[in-house]
């Protein structure tokens, strides 16, 4: 009996001790962990958001952990203790089968693309992996007053009637729209390393003086990195202005062929790309989406690259620009 | 010693004896059940990776089915098999009869109510979290853990009756896995100490001591006992074992905040995960090379038992898988493959390269001794090279695919590029699960003939008395 006693019993006790030093009393000390600046609890509306998220397991492929790593920078800044006090349970997930959606909210703040990608994610991303999520929409003849259809490309909408989200993927949406991440007060904004300081020190670029944009605007055509410039589009815009530029009808603009796009002027178009958009009136037309800035993730020089991409491709001829230009542009926003 | 065991055995009624088989049959027959649901379920979730309009619908949605996946392998079906092969294991090898065959019964109840009630919940949405391998509704885990409770009693019980003073290592494994299997559920369960950050540091411990310290150990007990009884040799080295179980006790429960690395948990705390994990080498060298010398010059004995086969594959496994994740835990391969469908890769080497084979290597070794019933050779060479062929074309496909997607964000490519890249290694991954879905059903046909077929090759207690015992 004394043997049993010892190997059970020993070993139990053993286990006990190094359970509760490395799961529960971590748990107790770390549960203690005060809300970072900024970081709110969720409204009634986001949270019942959040528990369709959980219940629908969406975190078994997308993350909410942004790790101090280069290949994270794409997501956000890296994720802070404070910044879990209000995530129960918690959502960091184990596997990235799709993007890391920590900041979503602010990398994607257009609610009607994110309708049409829940209800079928490639009518936006063609390669996209994700389930449909057509279920938690209706489709019905008319739109109830003062709810928006959703805008689905001809190919993926229903033959008759217009599409309606229900309660359920409204609070979803919701929910992803609130999945920002408050700027942390002890180092300068994420973008303070991407973006070259007035002096121009920082990137090595030639200070931002007019007559250095005036001589890159004479640079022919084609003089940037085309490479860049088309991986930074997919990244950046093609999840709404599409591949091929022409946006989806009713739901995203048309690069191909607009006006801002293709006028020598590229003031206005590095403006948009920089500080983002909203209820835009293009080519005769209201779109209700709103468009991220890209001030705090992308740097000047990913910018030009960016722009001059969209102002050489699909049969648009705008005049190319330099980094300095976008320095320019960023130093009088601030 | 032997004279005395076999003694012992005789002096076991016959009513003990058909207890316990039918016990040992019905944990074997329904955790078979289990394997087909579950494996059923992950063959359809690794289609939607290349088609995923394939079945849709909120009841087949990719989210839900996932955690019914893990969980009904995890719970279902290992859970299930192993203690069915613990309670024999157990009273074989202490040379008497259960402490409670109705406590075991009660048990089996217990489990499969847990299963089916978490199986149901997780479909229609009912979840506490997308805890990894803790998503069953808190109140269903408690079934779950009373059914670990009752095992383990049951367990000690069992030992408490043997007829020598010696408690042979197996016991040690099986008694100790149960043990620790309730502490984790109960861990994993309690709420006040899991809120935000405190609930990443509780997920971190209880996803990897869930497979380490629970189906591990029991996993480990199997094979201390199969080996030496299927190869008629005792075990190279008792003193090993012991040493084996000790430093596995010490080591492991430390290493759970691995999973975590990078991310905001202490960086300490992380750090000794690290450390730790690297410890780890001593109880699996320690442990598969003590397997791996008892089975040394009988490779002919080897080769010609497939329940030796599927035991030296898990013993494989252990040793290859586990050293694999002490790799994987440094922080210069983890920035490549955390994340990564190398992940997925990892816990199917494990999960499915040791303690299934492990689990199928103790059916197929133990079950015909207690019902004097054998499944085909032809069975188990179907069996064994489809499930194997399968799980190496899937742990390949992903692991390869897993290290390429690392390597596409490191490079800063479109996040889509990754998905991109990934779709012929999910193609891989569907060839892998299919065989190994296939190589299932055959086992259930052999399962059926071990249990209910005719082919009997002698009465049960003949073949008991036919074979000694190991302790």
């Amino acid at each position: 009996m004394n043997k049993l006693l010892l190997i059970a019993g020993g070993s139990t006790l053993v286990y006990a001790c190094l359970a509760w030093t490395m799961g529960v009393w971590p748990g107790i000390e770390l549960s203690k962990i005060p809300a970072g600046p900024g970081v709110e609890p969720l409204t009634a509306l986001q949270s019942e958001g959040r528990e369709v998220y959980v219940a629908n397991g969406c975190s078994y492929c997308h993350t909410q952990q942004v790790r101090p790593l280069d290949a994270d920078k794409v997501f956000g800044r890296p994720s802070a203790p404070g910044d879990f006090k209000y995530q129960t349970p918690e959502l960091l997930g184990s596997e990235r089968t799709g993007p890391d959606l920590t900041n979503i909210g602010a990398r994607q703040p257009s609610s009607v693309w994110q309708y049409i990608h829940l209800y079928n994610p490639r009518a936006v991303v063609p390669e996209s992996i994700m389930p449909s999520f057509n279920w938690m929409f209706a489709v019905v003849a008319e739109a109830p007053a003062g709810v928006t259809p959703v805008p689905l490309p001809n190919n993926y909408a229903p033959a008759g009637g217009v599409v309606v989200p229900t309660h359920q993927a409204e609070a979803l949406i919701a929910y992803l729209a609130a999945l920002k991440q408050p700027a942390l007060p002890a180092s300068a904004a994420p973008s303070a390393s991407g973006a070259p300081s007035a002096t121009g020190a920082s990137s090595g670029e030639a200070p931002t003086t007019a007559k250095a944009s005036a001589s890159a605007a004479a640079a022919p055509v084609g003089n940037y990195d085309a490479t860049k410039g088309a991986a930074l589009y997919t990244a950046n815009c093609s999840a709404c202005h599409q591949a091929s530029g022409e946006g989806l009808p009713g739901a995203f603009p048309s690069l191909k062929g607009d006006a801002v796009v293709n006028k020598d002027d590229a003031t206005k178009h590095i403006d948009v790309v920089l500080n983002g958009l909203h209820d835009a009136r293009v080519s005769g037309v209201v779109y209700s989406s709103v468009m991220p800035p890209f001030s705090g993730t992308l740097s000047d020089a990913e910018i030009a690259d960016l722009i001059d991409y969209e102002r050489s491709s699909w049969g648009n001829h705008g005049a190319p620009i330099t980094a300095a230009e976008v320095g320019v542009e960023r130093a009088k926003a601030k | 010693m032997q004279a005395e065991a076999t003694a012992r055995h005789s002096d076991l009624s016959e009513k003990d004896n058909r207890a316990l088989i039918s016990l040992f049959s019905a944990y074997t027959v329904t955790a078979t059940l289990w394997l087909l649901f579950a494996t059923g379920v992950g063959l359809l979730i690794a289609f939607k990776f290349g088609a995923p309009e394939f079945g849709g619908g909120a009841w087949l949605t990719f989210g839900r089915l996932r955690p019914i996946h893990t969980n009904a392998t995890f719970y279902g079906f290992a859970s299930i098999a192993l203690v069915g092969l613990g309670y024999y294991v157990a009273a074989r090898s202490c040379g008497t009869k259960l402490y409670s065959a109705a406590l075991a019964w009660t048990g089996l109840v217990l489990f499969n109510v847990a299963a089916l009630a978490g199986t149901v919940a997780l479909d229609l949405g009912y979840i506490d979290g997308d805890l990894e391998y803790r998503e069953w509704p808190w109140w269903i885990r408690l079934i779950f853990l009373a059914a670990v409770l009752v095992s383990a009693w049951n367990l000690i019980g069992t030992v408490a009756r043997r007829s020598s003073a010696d408690i042979y290592l197996s016991n040690w494994y099986i008694m100790g896995g149960t043990l620790w299997g309730a502490i984790i559920a109960i861990v994993g369960v309690m709420p006040w100490y899991q809120y935000g950050l405190g609930q990443v540091a509780v997920s971190g411990f209880y996803m990897h001591n869930a497979v380490g310290m629970w189906f591990t150990p029991l996993a480990l007990g199997v094979i201390y006992y199969s080996l030496p009884k299927l190869l008629n040799r005792p075990i190279y080295s008792y003193a090993l074992g012991v040493f084996a179980f000790w430093t596995n006790l010490l080591f492991y429960p430390i290493i759970g905040a691995h999973h975590f690395e990078f991310s905001p948990l202490p960086w300490w705390l992380q750090t000794i995960a690290i450390v730790f994990s690297v410890a780890m080498l001593v109880p699996v060298w320690g442990g598969s090379s003590n397997f791996l010398l008892t089975m040394r010059g009988r490779i002919r004995d080897l080769i010609h038992s497939y329940p030796l086969m599927f035991i030296f594959v898990g013993v494989m496994s252990y040793l290859i898988g586990s050293t694999q994740g002490t790799l994987e835990a440094f922080r210069s391969l983890q920035q490549v493959w955390h994340l990564t469908d190398f992940t997925v890769g990892h816990s199917h080497l494990t999960m499915y390269g040791i303690i299934s084979f492990v689990i199928w290597g103790g059916i197929y070794g133990l079950l015909p001794l207690a019902t004097g019933k054998k499944a085909s050779q032809l069975g188990m060479a179907l069996h064994f090279w489809m499930a194997l062929v399968g799980c190496f074309i899937y742990v390949t496909s992903l692991s390869i695919g897993g290290t390429i997607q690392g390597l596409d964000w490191m490079h800063g490519l479109p996040f889509i590029q990754s998905v991109i890249d990934m779709q012929s290694y999910y193609v891989g991954r569907g060839v892998g699960g299919l065989l190994m879905f296939s190589s299932h059903l055959v086992f259930a046909w052999n399962v059926w003939r071990m249990c209910y077929g005719t082919g009997a090759v002698a009465s049960p207690l003949q073949a008991l008395r036919a074979e000694e015992s190991v302790a």
